[in-house]
């Protein structure tokens, strides 16, 4: 595999195929674990474990698996390696996994995860798969940390949990927006950055599917 | 290589990815079983520690212990509110007592008539399990576990009084699984908030329990203020559990007694 190729896989994810900017893939997930930092950076790199790891095991045994039962050979490993995540978090993170409660586990329905098993690690060689999972876990995480860095600076004035725009309440002079605080907010902002990276990178720009045709109908009177 | 479309093939290789994934799985919980186990009673330490108002911001695993190791814990017997000896329960230290777990057990526990199940958790625990915050041999907190149905779940938190048996020093819940943003405001500190300086009971008219979460802000005007939280916007069904948990475990079913005891000195 050359040198291009790797970068290509690992990197392109980030920007220029996105999971979620392009794909629009996990996105519920990311409505629910963006309200701080430091949930979704824990939140992404969990991801990327996932995906990473996923793709390699599936990849190793790619040509072991009857097509008749592959998704569910895929979900298996996926699931385990979840479970497997959830209970170090639980052992090493235990405020995080507190916060973080049930999306770990929904890691499991990230069509991200089950994506990249698909449609990479299926076809091609471990090493190369491996990378390709890591790569959509990073962009996952980049988007996610994006969108984080909006709903915590806004909706509660800090950053990390440190504050930044000192809120009303302890006595500054910043209202907290609390829509930011709440799901809703995350799809405003995804939206948003969807919008500026195609403004960016033109090529991403969807062809529309249909054209409104002119009105035709003549006016009364 | 062999065709791996055969029926046989599909089985064996379903059988072994679940025989591997299994004990990766299964390895996983046990190795890691007791630093998680570690993590909850430290956990479980804080939030009796905040209950009393004893938690400093960001204090360390060893600060908590530190701070746990000067609260006594003691077990009451609920019918008469008198102590009683951890061996009763089969442990050599009240604190090995595990309440929840002794609530599902038939011979430390009997079952709640439907009219006095309040808090709706079904079962009644013989012995509980009380914290002592004591300074110059006085009592000065007193910290009674408290659980009860909100919406979805039990809430398991704890309740701590001033030395009178009737001022609230604060309110916690260690667990519960309601809605995040609305019951699950239960957490807030700034609900919380409400809560110190209140008081259970109205002792001069009788040693009922009549404090309760309203509709709204609390009018400070009236003079039922003291005995009244301000509820949780949103959430009419976690805040009318939490009026039955507090009610539950101050009234007659749960401490009443054994507060009247303190009370009187004994």
């Amino acid at each position: 595999m050359s040198d291009v190729k790797v970068k290509e896989v690992l990197f392109g994810p980030i920007f220029t195929n996105n999971p979620i900017a392009l794909q629009i893939l996990g996105v519920c997930s990311a409505l629910a674990v963006t309200t701080s930092m430091q949930l979704s950076i824990v939140m992404g790199l969990a991801v990327a474990f996932v995906t990473g790891m996923s793709n390699l095991l599936i990849s190793l045994i790619r040509s072991q698996i009857p097509s008749t039962i592959r998704i569910i050979v895929q979900m298996t490993i996926i699931a385990s390696l979840v479970i497997v995540v959830d209970q170090i978090l639980r052992a090493y993170a235990y405020e995080m996994s507190k916060q973080l409660s049930v999306f770990v586990g929904l890691i499991i329905t990230n069509c991200i995860v089950m994506g990249r098993a698909e449609a990479f690690a299926m076809q091609n060689k471990p090493g190369i798969s491996f990378l390709d999972g890591v790569g959509n876990g990073l962009g996952y995480l980049v988007l996610l940390i994006a969108v984080a860095f909006f709903r915590e600076l806004f909706g509660a004035g800090k950053l990390f949990g440190i504050e930044i725009l000192t809120t009303v309440n302890e006595g500054g002079w910043y209202v907290p927006n609390g829509l930011l605080l709440l799901p809703p907010s995350a799809f405003f902002i995804i939206g948003l950055l969807i919008w500026a990276l195609r403004g960016w990178k033109k090529d991403q720009v969807e062809v529309p599917d249909f054209n409104i045709s002119a009105h035709t109908v003549k006016e009364a009177f | 290589m062999s065709n791996k479309e055969t029926t046989s093939k599909t089985l064996i290789v379903a059988f072994l990815l679940c025989i591997v994934c299994s004990i990766v799985v299964s390895a996983s919980v046990i190795l890691l079983k007791p630093i998680q186990e570690k993590n909850k009673a430290l956990n479980l330490k804080s939030n009796i520690l905040a209950a009393a108002g004893l938690l400093v911001d960001g204090a360390t695993g060893e600060e908590i212990e530190t701070l746990f190791s000067s609260i006594k814990p003691l077990l009451v017997d609920l019918d008469t509110g008198e102590y009683v000896d951890p061996g009763l329960v089969g442990k050599e230290e009240a604190l090995d007592y595990d309440q929840r777990k002794a609530s599902k057990d038939p011979k430390l526990s009997s079952v709640i008539t439907r009219s006095e199940d309040i808090a709706s958790i079904k079962r009644r625990v013989k012995y509980a399990k009380v914290y002592l915050v004591e300074a110059k041999g006085k009592v000065e907190t007193i910290i009674l576990p408290v659980s009860g149905y909100g919406l979805w779940s039990t809430l398991h938190g704890f309740l701590a009084l001033e030395s009178d048996a009737n001022t609230i020093v604060g309110l916690g819940f260690y667990e519960h699984a309601e809605t995040p943003g609305l019951g699950g405001e239960v957490d807030n500190p700034r609900w919380k908030a409400f809560w110190p300086g209140k008081k259970v009971y109205n002792l001069e008219q009788s040693d009922e329990p009549v404090i309760s979460l309203v509709k709204g802000a609390v009018d400070k005007s009236t003079p039922n203020a003291v005995y009244s939280i301000d509820g949780l916007s949103g959430a009419t069904l976690t805040s009318r559990g939490v009026t039955n948990l507090v009610q539950y475990w101050t009234g007659e079913q749960g401490f009443k007694k054994y507060l009247n005891r303190l009370r009187k000195g004994v």
